[in-house]
């Protein structure tokens, strides 16, 4: 998926390396997830691969081809929910559906199942802006699952749940893609998150931003069939989950030296 | 969702709605009583400043008989189709050219340098023109208004545009929205409540300036009723026509206002 990519930005008159030959694949049907310290690049990855920003070097390819501008096949939950403030949650979510062409009967029975699913009833007809940020980034879920994309593209999307609430949302979204499995690529700041979740981690490193170590999860969860458990907190009991854990955040640790650290490690998920 | 909704309670210290409406009646009142009596005490000639009894028959008379040709009705008629044909044509191709000139760069540097010099020239300045070209017909007052309501379509317009959050454009993109839909769906609502606000500014100076139009080009209008009871040295005249003015400047500018809290009530905002 991506090769060799490199990205410069101008910052007063000066070249800044923001991403600096990054190379990773993320098989069909596969969950990677991204972890690393903040403005490391994670950001502008998933906006390359979305087709909004594009590499200064090196190239990013969705199947077979590089990718040449944003498009309903691979949905983004944006790290700033980017909720349209003048529709109400019904539209947002149906927005995609309805660039689609999808009639409004299907559509309505799709954005009233992802309304279910996201425990949004009742708030069909209110506008983002009388939402909790939880809430909103909710919507802003809804709005790419129900396009049923061939990839999902997510910045954090859980940042600004409540914690009860992101283990649903985690469960869900395990559950989403046991049943529909699809390409996806995560970015998070919690590690648990991303063990939990991921097929695969990819640790980055800072300025510029490279990748430190890509871990295999799969393997370990299938070995030690973490599946059979239904809960994330069972899950990050185990001893196999607790291991990776402490692998990744001796990743992030060692390359602080002396910064401060992102996020507190003490909290599951 | 007004269960959603905080309700707002006025606080100590902040008005409300009701206690706003009686200061408004209570300022108005106490104009009409001040204008009353300076006029009655005689420090000056009611010539030069007739009561606000005498405005208001001379009101009332100017709607029974015509004088300057039509009754005050028939004048206050023929300005506001001239207001609305110059305002609406402004309307209609400022706000997309500011738009456009938002979204699209090579617009925004191709028109910008001569919109910048020609929008400071003044409304009036345009009347030896309107008047070379159109003569006595509608087209004069027309350009002349709409020399002064275009540039603030355009410029707000523009505004909105350029100040639209750019993931909110990128989200729509990844939605699957193609450039028309974008514009339509995004970048028009989006830029609404600036592209509202310019609308209200651009009524007000709209309208002022058809009265300049309308003291030289033509021969109906409000405008034109002034400058003649002017010329005939008729103070009560000229009153009436600016109290026809006002009136309906007050008016335009309340129906834009409702206009703008419509379009924020459609953006949620409840408050
Ligand atoms: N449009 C831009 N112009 C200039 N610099 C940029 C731009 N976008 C990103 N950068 C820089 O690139 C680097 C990586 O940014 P990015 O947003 O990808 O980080 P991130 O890993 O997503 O951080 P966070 O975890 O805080 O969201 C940062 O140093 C940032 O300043
Ligand atoms: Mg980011």
């Amino acid at each position: 998926m991506f090769r060799n990519v490199k990205r410069a930005f101008r910052r007063s008159d000066q070249e800044v390396l923001a991403l600096d030959d990054v190379s990773f694949e993320v098989g069909e049907k596969e969950f990677v997830a991204i972890v690393g310290p903040s403005g490391c690049g994670k950001t502008t990855l998933l906006r390359m691969a979305a087709g909004l920003d594009f590499p200064s070097a090196g190239s990013v390819l969705v199947g077979a081809h590089e990718v040449a501008g944003p498009g309903p096949d691979r949905a983004v939950v944006f790290q700033q929910f980017a909720l349209f403030p003048w529709k109400t949650v019904e539209e947002n979510i149906g927005f995609g559906l309805r660039c689609r062409g999808t009639p409004s009967d299907a559509r309505a029975a799709i954005v009233a199942r992802y309304v279910e699913l996201m425990g949004l009833q009742g708030y069909e007809r209110a506008y983002p802006q009388q939402l909790s940020g939880g809430m909103q980034q909710r919507v802003a879920i809804a709005r790419s699952y129900a396009l049923d994309p061939d990839v999902l593209l997510m910045d954090e999307p859980f940042g600004a749940l409540d914690a009860q609430t992101r283990v649903v949302m985690q469960e869900e979204l395990i559950k989403l893609c046991r049943v529909n499995p699809r390409t996806a690529l995560f970015i998070t700041h919690s590690v648990e998150e991303a063990v939990y979740l991921a097929d695969r981690v990819v640790v980055m490193t800072r300025s510029p931003g490279r990748i430190r170590e890509i871990l295999d999860i799969a393997s370990v969860r299938r070995r030690e069939a973490w599946e059979k458990l239904e809960h994330v907190e069972e899950v990050m009991d185990l001893e196999s989950f607790v291991h990776l854990r402490t692998r990744i955040w001796r990743m992030l640790r060692e390359q602080q030296e002396g910064a401060a650290v992102p996020g507190v490690p003490a909290q599951p998920a | 969702m007004a269960q959603l909704v905080a309700s707002r309670r006025p606080g100590r210290g902040i008005p409300s709605a009701p206690e706003l409406a009686a200061l408004s009646v209570a300022g108005l009142l106490l104009f009409f009583a001040a204008w009353y009596g300076v006029a009655a005490s005689g420090w000056v000639p009611s010539r030069f400043l007739p009561g606000p009894q005498v405005i208001a028959e001379m009101i009332d008379r100017l709607a029974q008989q015509p004088y300057a040709g039509y009754t005050i009705q028939v004048h206050t008629l023929a300005s506001l189709k001239r207001f609305a044909l110059g305002f609406g044509l402004a309307a209609a191709l400022g706000v997309p050219l500011g738009l456009l000139m938002g979204w699209y760069r090579w617009l925004d540097d191709l028109v910008t340098p001569l919109f910048e010099a020609v929008r400071f020239v003044a409304p009036i300045a345009w009347v030896p023109f309107a008047a070379l070209w159109f003569g006595t017909g509608i087209g004069g007052p027309i350009l002349i208004i709409f020399s002064g309501a275009f540039p603030p379509c355009v410029i707000n317009a523009y505004r909105g545009a350029r100040q639209v959050d750019k993931v909110l454009v990128e989200a729509a993109q990844t939605l699957g929205a193609g450039g028309l839909r974008a514009i339509g769906e995004v970048l028009v609502p989006a830029a609404l409540p600036s592209i509202v606000a310019g609308l209200r500014v651009s009524a007000g100076l709209g309208w002022q300036s058809l009265i300049g139009a309308e003291l030289i080009v033509v021969s109906s209008g409000v405008g034109y009723l002034m400058v003649q009871g002017q010329t005939s040295l008729q103070t009560p005249i000229v009153m009436s026509a600016m109290v026809a003015i006002g009136v309906i400047g007050f008016v335009i500018d309340v129906a834009l206002r409702a206009l703008e809290r419509a379009v924020r009530r459609s953006w949620g905002d409840q408050g």
